[in-house]
């Protein structure tokens, strides 16, 4: 069983909400992360009914950057209407970027910093910063220091010497920076690794979109979505546009390899697509929750990050963490009963909990003596998840975590677990424990 | 504590204090007995003998200007002195002992700073344009400008002389004929000021600019440094020049249509400068406004500007604390309106509609205005977003726990909202405050569904909310004063002028338009074209004709308030009866909500509005009219059609006093011009009874009783002021 913890004050998640999860390019396209990331701080604050000056720290992932909002975190809070006294700062850790802002504010917490806070994680994909190339960024900064009539030849020459490679345009990729290779290639890599076969990526894709169908039917995420109003006609977007009723085996095998054209397992159908969207969460320590009179749904109880190789381990993440992770809580396989892990690409999913089940892996990578064994399927991502639902990269996250704090609480269950993968090879695993029971 | 070090060093004259610091004299006008600094003619003397001092005594190098009293430097001219004066002679030489004043200012060897912090407005203003360099704060609490205008008058102590030729002609005549105020930043840009400073660092900056100023390390702004150089050539030539001038009038008529005289007196005071010279122009600046100061226009604009500053005071306790959240019912037009007008002012409000798609429409509404602002600079995008975070919409009557007040907005129908009063009182807080918004329905028939009485009351708002200034707070007998003061604090946040009326069949504005529409849709019977009626009452003053209010207001709105209100009061509200209203409505012809009013409101294209020349009649509706036109034709002239117009209204105000729906003139006058459009030159309803004689209205009123029936039955209250010759304001 877990040993008794020795941190000052217990994390816990009290609330969350997120906004609805959508294509890029469409219901959200005229905004950008700034907006998206106010709705849910605005948001939050009124579900709860708690006025700002509560809150003492505000920390948001984000992976796409806005050139002009390099700290997104401060402009969504500000935007939202909380005090200017409030501090906010952004992280960035690829898909896990808002797990990070969550740990962060735990431990804040944890260490008595602080009682009460708010994470968050936001990103877009309808507004990408999209450069210029070198060669031009040079010219231009070259031309801003150019003053009037007087410097008239130097404009000229500065015009005269452009070249049509100066006209390209430099579109943020995907992709790792330290070997070049996009994350469907990751995937194709890792699927090799593990043996994972297309039919068997497809088959999880379609049951990732059924249990997302049935929750959306089910109201499942009625109180967690936050409706947006869309500028300039304000209509009103209330739910995911992800989830698709007619995903079956049959269409997804039609579909080409989108990264490996021959003999590739991921399609646009099994990989997680472009999306807009955000997510937060209310945090505080326990004892501020009770006189408060909010109630807490979760305890963050401990966490783990581990890195792998950024090209053959890209996205083995959720295997680099999670056996660690109960080891060191002294629990096991069984004691979890619910799992959040995110889905970027369902052969990734699929790989990581063959390695999870590889004592292999467990004795070479992680060091450890045998594998944790094979995770109940029953018991992963039973409300959909990335593959279906969307994945706006910054605010996955926190999806995640409040995914898990609901699922704790429906289930009436004791342990959850949820992890995720992300570039450089990252991996994080958070246990949350239901404080209810 | 700095100042109060100050304030011991200081040597006092008057309401001057002084000192010196190293070499630079520091005078500190910080009037006696007043929280803000205004120009009388007592300082004159006072700041003679500044100056004075400063030119004999050889060791001062330098004067700066600084204003001792919190967040205001000088609001203007001292009105109160203005009113006092005897004749128009005695504010010629005010008038010319301020120029000469200036002129000496001015002239005078040794630099002269002012240092402006909060208000600089008219006279103030004046005083700092004749220093030779201006220090400005950049507190959003600095503004700079010549509001004279605003009450009838034009700048009367250089400010038409000296701002054209320190900023051009082109940005100074839209100056002073607006009234426009601009801020530190901007006034900075135009060169009305020549150095902007956090406002802690005002005193030193300007002191430093001071002794900067004599041993010439710094130069004066030049003037009229920010016109292009297209804007010179035409200032500087006289047949261009005088182009703009008479561009300038007939844009001006076109506004004020000859009823407003300080405009035009500003065009004429600002070319003679121009023409024969500073001089020349000084002295005609002084004989205009001596002239305007006495005219009943300037007076009546002066009183309206006192009586709206009463209005902008809180008349009851305000220890009941200031609501900071509060929660509208109904996301329409005046929902959004009233969402709006808060969510500016930092209120929070949640908006609570029965659907996203009409909670969508009402954030629209208020994103719309809002984003205009945004296109006139006057907002910025993130500016924007945030005003639009205070407003928090929902479906939940849950959300309106935490609200302060509650204001509901929901269509005009009293079991709607009756239902609505009761749904929202389960989850209101028991000390937040209910107001119903209605134009007509009596607040005592929709405080029967509430349990808590005391803290009802209604909110009439104007449409548009956030365009019209004013604000109806209806009380009856059971409405506490916690409620009023509360319900004060946030119409005064939302920057509305609020009165207090009582309860009573369409409260007080509504009441005295019901009849005033009635006689319009008279003379329509009469034959009167409707573009005919409502240029007749526009040019009387009226900013918007009847007819075309009528559109506005919704002609189904028209016909459920002079039916409800004719059956509760009678034919002196409601003389005609309303089938043709009833025809129109069935029709579907609604006015401006529904395109087709009597006029068509067709979204035009670029062409049509181009070439169309102001409204298209609708010709549907004239042929309804035409079916009830009655036989005679209207004999009568436009003057006493306006007249006709007016006295329906002004009739019906007297005799709300009288019942006590209101509680003095003064808020009959704020109701009737700022709800309304009451024609402001003429004051307000019972102002222009005063200026106009009593005897003389009742006289005229009687004459419209015999010709026309007891829909002009005079007022008892009006029959006895004329009877004893009284007046409903005693100076």
């Amino acid at each position: 069983m877990k040993k008794e913890s020795s941190f000052r004050g217990k994390p816990v998640i009290l609330e969350g909400v997120r906004t609805p999860f959508r294509h890029s390019h469409k219901a959200f396209a005229n905004l950008n992360s700034f907006d998206l990331g106010s709705y849910v701080l605005q948001g939050l604050l009124t579900k709860v009914g708690l006025d700002s000056s509560a809150i003492e720290h505000v920390i948001m992932g984000t992976v796409l950057h806005e050139p002009r909002t390099p700290n997104v975190a401060r402009e969504c809070l500000l935007g939202a209407g909380y005090s200017s006294s409030i501090p906010a700062h952004t992280v960035s850790l690829a898909c896990i970027s808002s797990n990070v802002a969550t740990t962060e504010m735990a431990n804040m917490i944890s260490l008595g910093q602080i009682k009460m806070g708010v994470v968050g994680g936001v990103d877009t994909c309808s507004d990408p910063p999209i450069r210029v190339a070198k060669s031009m960024r040079k010219k231009l900064v070259r031309m801003s220091k150019f003053r009037g009539l007087k410097d008239a030849s130097k404009y000229l020459g500065l015009l005269l010497g452009l070249r049509p490679k100066d006209f390209a345009l430099d579109v943020p990729q995907v992709t790792e920076f330290s070997n070049g290779k996009s994350m469907g290639q990751g995937a194709e890599i890792l699927a090799q690794q593990t043996k994972v076969s297309r039919d068997e990526a497809d088959a999880y894709a379609v049951r990732s979109h059924q249990l997302a169908v049935k929750a959306m039917r089910e109201g499942i995420f009625e109180d967690y979505i936050l409706p947006v109003y869309t500028p300039p006609q304000f209509e009103a977007i209330l739910h995911d546009d992800g989830p698709r009723e007619d995903t079956n085996i049959k269409t997804l095998a039609k579909l080409k390899p989108a990264f490996d054209k021959d003999f590739g397992v991921c399609t646009a159908g099994n990989s997680s697509f472009l999306t807009d969207g955000a997510s937060a969460l209310l945090l505080s320590d326990l004892d501020t929750a009770k006189k408060k009179k909010l109630e807490p749904k979760a305890i963050i109880s401990d966490f783990v990050y581990r890195a792998g190789d950024p090209l053959t381990e890209m996205l083995s993440g959720p295997a680099l963490t999670i056996p660690h992770l109960l080891e060191r809580n002294n629990l096991s396989l069984d004691d979890i009963d619910v799992w959040e892990i995110h889905e970027a690409f369902a052969s990734q999913v699929l790989s990581n909990l063959v390695y999870l089940n590889s004592d292999i892996f467990a004795k070479d990578r992680l060091g450890l003596s045998r594998a944790l064994g094979e995770i109940p399927i029953e018991k992963i991502n039973i409300w959909g998840g990335s593959l279906s639902l969307g994945h706006p990269f910054g605010a996955t996250g926190c999806r995640l975590l409040y995914t898990a704090s609901m699922r704790l609480q429906k289930q009436k269950a004791r342990y959850a677990v949820v992890s995720g993968c992300a570039a450089g090879g990252h991996g994080s695993a958070i246990l949350l424990e239901n404080p209810n029971l | 504590m700095e100042k109060s070090e100050l304030l011991l060093a200081d040597k006092k004259l008057g309401d001057l204090r002084y000192k010196e610091v190293n070499g630079v004299a520091v005078a500190i006008f910080d009037m006696d007995g007043s929280k803000v600094n205004t120009l009388h003619s007592r300082l004159i003397p006072q700041f003679e003998k500044i100056l004075d001092l400063i030119e004999e005594n050889t060791d001062i190098k330098a004067l700066v200007l600084l204003s001792g009293k919190k967040d205001s430097f000088i609001a203007g001219a001292d009105i109160s002195e203005l009113e006092e004066a005897k004749s128009v002679l005695d504010v010629e030489n005010l008038s010319k002992r301020a120029h000469e004043l200036f002129l000496r200012i001015e002239k005078i060897s040794k630099p002269i700073v002012a240092a402006i912090h909060g208000p600089c407005l008219g006279g103030g203003l004046e005083f700092a344009l004749a220093c030779d360099y201006r220090v400005a704060s950049s507190s959003a609490k600095t503004v700079l400008g010549l509001p004279e205008v605003m009450l009838g008058l034009i700048p009367g102590a250089g400010g038409t002389q000296r701002l054209p030729s320190q900023i051009g002609l082109d940005k100074a005549l839209p100056m002073i004929l607006t009234g426009a105020t601009v801020n530190a930043e901007k006034a900075k840009k135009i060169g009305l000021v020549d150095y902007v400073c956090y406002e802690t660092a005002l005193q030193d900056k300007a002191i430093e600019a001071a002794e900067r100023l004599v041993d010439k390390t710094l130069q004066k702004t030049k003037k009229r440094k920010s016109q292009s150089k297209l804007m010179k050539i035409v200032e500087d030539t006289s047949f261009l020049r005088n182009l703009v001038f008479s561009q300038a009038k007939k844009g001006v008529l076109a506004k004020t249509k000859g009823l407003y005289p300080a405009p035009e007196a500003i065009l004429k005071v600002v070319k003679e400068g121009y023409d024969r010279g500073f001089l020349a122009g000084s002295e005609r600046e002084s004989t205009e406004f001596a002239k305007l100061s006495q005219s009943f226009e300037a007076k009546s604009l002066m009183h309206l500007y006192f009586s709206q500053t009463e209005c902008k005071k809180n008349p009851y306790k305000t220890d009941y604390g200031s609501p900071k959240n509060i929660a509208v019912l109904g996301a329409g037009l005046m929902g959004a309106g009233i969402a709006l007008v808060s969510s500016t002012k930092g209120l929070h409000v949640d908006l609570k509609d029965v659907s996203h798609e009409s909670l969508g429409k009402g954030q629209k509404y208020i994103f719309d205005e809002l984003s205009k602002k945004v296109s006139r600079r006057s907002l910025s995008t993130f500016e924007l977003k945030k005003i639009m975070s205070h407003v928090r919409p929902t479906l939940d009557y849950e959300k309106i726990s935490q609200a302060d007040c509650v204001i509901e907005a929901v269509f005009e129908n009293i079991s709607l909202k009756h239902s609505v009063i009761k749904e929202a009182e389960e989850h209101m807080r028991d000390d937040a405050i209910f107001a119903s918004n209605t134009s007509a329905l009596p607040i005592k028939d929709l405080m029967v569904a509430s349990k808590r009485p005391e803290n009802f009351c209604g909110m009439h708002y104007f449409s548009p909310v956030h365009k019209m200034p004013l604000l109806e707070i209806i009380k009856t007998d059971k409405t506490s004063e916690r409620t009023l003061s509360l319900a004060y604090n946030i119409g005064l946040k939302q920057g509305k002028t609020v009165i207090v009326v009582g309860d009573g069949p369409g409260f007080y504005t509504t009441r005295i338009l019901a009849p005033f529409m009635d006689e319009a849709a008279i003379a329509c019977l009469e034959g009167i074209a409707f573009n005919e009626i409502d240029s007749i009452m526009q040019k009387f003053g009226y900013p918007v004709g009847p007819i075309t209010l009528i559109d506005e207001v919704g002609i189904d709105v028209a016909y459920h308030v002079s039916h409800d209100l004719g059956e509760a009061i009678g034919e002196r509200i409601t003389s005609q009866d309303s089938s043709m209203l009833e025809e129109l409505m069935k029709e579907g012809i609604l006015g401006r909500k529904s395109k087709k009013g009597f006029y068509n409101y067709k979204n035009k294209n670029v062409l049509s509005k181009f070439f169309s020349k102001g409204k298209e009649i609708n010709p549907h509706t004239a042929v309804i009219v035409e079916k009830y036109r009655r036989d005679k034709s209207s004999k009568d002239d436009p003057k006493t059609l306006q007249k006709r117009l007016t006295y329906r209204m002004l009739n019906e105000a007297m005799y709300c006093l009288q019942e006590g729906i209101l509680a003095s003139p003064k808020d009959g006058d704020i109701g009737a011009v700022f709800g309304l459009g009451f024609p402001p030159m003429l004051g307000g309803p019972f102002r222009y009874v005063d200026t106009y004689g009593a005897d003389k209205i009742l006289a005229e009123i009687s004459e419209f009783r015999d010709e026309y029936g007891v829909r002009f039955e005079p007022a008892q209250i009006l029959v006895d002021m004329a009877q004893v010759n009284k007046k409903f304001y005693v100076s």
